[in-house]
């Protein structure tokens, strides 16, 4: 079997915009295939349960032109994941428009796109779920039931690397996919090459954050992994950046919570016996993964909810005698909020956030200063209904100023308003899903469409 | 006796899907990731103290070889993103294995 190389220019195309020139170089090595995912769950729940993008559009069109006209001109598959973010409908269309835009643009000669869609229909889910199927809770969740689909506003199915692989087998030059493991995407290719499970899956652990895995630290450079049998060679494209077994081994276990096994739908690989040997300078050789197919397909869902209005207010406090009583102030200002509307819980969310203290950690945190010089309070009101959030950060905010504290000295106000103001922030959601689902066959839960884009004109089936 | 961050080359922190947060201590000196995997400074216990939570939230915990590292995540209160959130990725939780002492 020929080496197969696959070039990987960011972990997260146009969060921020890709480096140009290491891509470039990458590109001259002649790779045999062009891969990024576009999406991630880090980001927090709102992007999925609002379906909008957090990358900037102006980045997104960057990012995808750089690597489709290097692609068109090696004539090599460009394989894009989890589109726009979320990996929703929205965003592989709104790929797919992009993708047509730039070949427009550059009159590009014809070429065939398949974009897959994984986004699932709450409806569905409930209808599956009526029928007996089961919606298993990962790392300690319960199973989903009726209740929990219900609080769900948007929910993707995570992709294999099935999908990509029949869309790379009906002759896909351009791949726009919804939500997909990283490594699905790097799997697909190299599975089609005749390559094994165990070192595709594998390449796309060890490639997926581009050049993350590399030394020194340096974001949106372009690596190149070249597979052989049953091994992955990654090298640096940066001139000052290396590949090296301690950076390579160091990323295969980050963002995970298990550093020896990688789940995707229909397996895992098992990572416990890597090895990582210096090739050169630049780069470092990986094998030894194993994969282990599981009799049952079980495919990850994740699914975000809105679950209010959220409204925000700043203050600040440097008495110290009000530091050292903080709690008793919130505790007053909580009070009059309760008076109101009643305890929080479902009804409400209400969170004083104490900067100086232990906002970033929480309960984590241990030791937290007694005596901070000031304290910065943000509160955050989470309400269904837009004026009551602003109510409740307002009562909570304004209370802190004439909370009442024994022996206090200053009968002016207790704590400082950044301003009179409540800010409007973005509406709160939260992860529902992080669930997988038994189904028979990956292609149950994806919609595949085929296009001719046709940068000179006419564009068709 | 010797801080962590004298020892370690990396001390991070970052979500592990969206219910964990994960810890990765990376030495870069063969002989000081022997010596903290030999004392107890970063043993499951340990943590749990620092940290002060119930065992059971210390959901894995283990020394990676290939990367010399010792890695655990403790599994969140609240999803990352929910309401009330401080730190979306999860990536400044880590501060504390910096004043642990290593004998």
């Amino acid at each position: 079997m020929k080496p197969f190389t696959i070039a990987c220019p960011t972990g997260h195309l146009a969060f921020t915009p890709l480096e140009k020139a290491s891509f470039l170089e990458g590109c001259r090595q002649r790779p045999d295939a062009i891969v990024a995912d576009a999406g991630s769950c880090d980001i927090g729940p709102r992007p999925l349960g609002a379906d909008r993008h957090v990358s900037l559009e102006a980045h997104q069109r960057h990012d995808l032109e750089i690597m489709l006209l290097e692609a068109r001109r090696l004539g090599v598959p460009m394989i894009v994941g989890s589109a726009s973010d979320t990996g929703t409908d929205r965003g592989v269309d709104q790929f797919v428009r992009l993708i047509a835009e730039i070949a427009a643009e550059h009159r590009l000669a014809p070429f065939k796109l398949v974009a897959i869609h994984s986004e699932q229909k709450v409806a569905d889910l409930l209808a599956r779920l009526a029928r007996g199927a089961r919606i298993v809770g990962l790392d300690g969740r319960p199973d989903a039931d009726a209740e929990t689909l219900r609080r769900t506003d948007r929910v993707v199915a995570v992709m294999n690397a099935e999908p990509i692989r029949r869309a790379l087998r009906e002759g896909a030059e351009v791949v726009i996919a919804g939500r997909a493991s990283d490594c699905a995407l790097f799997a697909a290719p190299l599975l089609e090459a005749g390559f094994s499970p165990a070192i595709a899956y594998y390449t796309g652990k060890l490639m997926e954050c581009a050049s993350f895995c590399c030394e020194p630290f340096m974001g949106k450079e372009t690596i190149l992994g070249t597979v052989e049998g049953e091994s992955v060679t990654v090298r640096a494209m940066h001139p000052e950046q290396r590949c090296t077994p301690a950076s390579l081994a160091s990323h295969a276990m980050y963002e995970r919570t298990d550093p020896f096994r990688e789940q995707v739908a229909g397996g895992w690989i098992d990572m416990s016996g890597c090895r990582y040997e210096q090739v050169d300078a630049k780069a470092t050789r990986a094998s030894g993964a194993v994969f282990h197919a599981t009799a049952q397909l079980a495919v990850k869902l994740e699914g975000a909810g809105r679950v209010g209005e959220r409204r925000l207010a700043i203050v600040g406090v440097r008495d110290p005698q009000t530091i050292a009583r903080i709690d008793q102030a919130i505790a007053w200002a909580r009070g009059k909020v309760a008076e109101r509307f009643g305890p929080e819980g479902r009804a409400y969310r209400l969170f004083h956030h104490l900067f100086g203290r232990n906002a970033v950690m929480k309960e984590l945190d241990p030791n937290p200063p007694a005596a901070p010089h000031e304290l910065g309070v943000v509160v955050e009101a989470v309400h269904p209904e837009a004026k009551i959030a602003e109510e409740i950060a307002a009562l909570a905010a304004r209370n802190l100023f004439y909370a009442r504290l024994p022996g206090t000295k200053g009968t002016a106000g207790a704590a400082a308003l950044m301003s009179d103001e409540i800010l409007v922030g973005e509406p709160g959601y939260e992860w529902t899903l992080n669930h997988v689902i038994e189904v028979e066959d990956m292609m149950e839960l994806v919609r595949i469409h085929h296009r001719v884009i046709d940068g000179r004109g006419g564009e068709g089936r | 006796m010797l801080k962590l961050r004298e020892l370690a080359s990396t001390i991070r922190s970052k979500n592990a899907g969206v219910d964990h947060l994960t810890f990765d201590v990376i030495f870069r000196d063969r002989a000081a990731f022997e010596r903290v995997k030999a004392s107890a400074a970063l043993s499951p216990e340990a943590i749990c103290a620092l940290y002060r939570i119930p065992r059971e939230r210390l959901t894995h915990h283990c020394a990676f070889e290939p990367a010399q590292a010792i890695k655990f995540t403790i599994r969140r209160l609240a999803p990352s993103g929910s309401p009330g959130e401080t730190d979306v990725f999860g990536a400044q939780q880590y501060a504390p294995l910096f004043e642990v002492e290593v004998p």
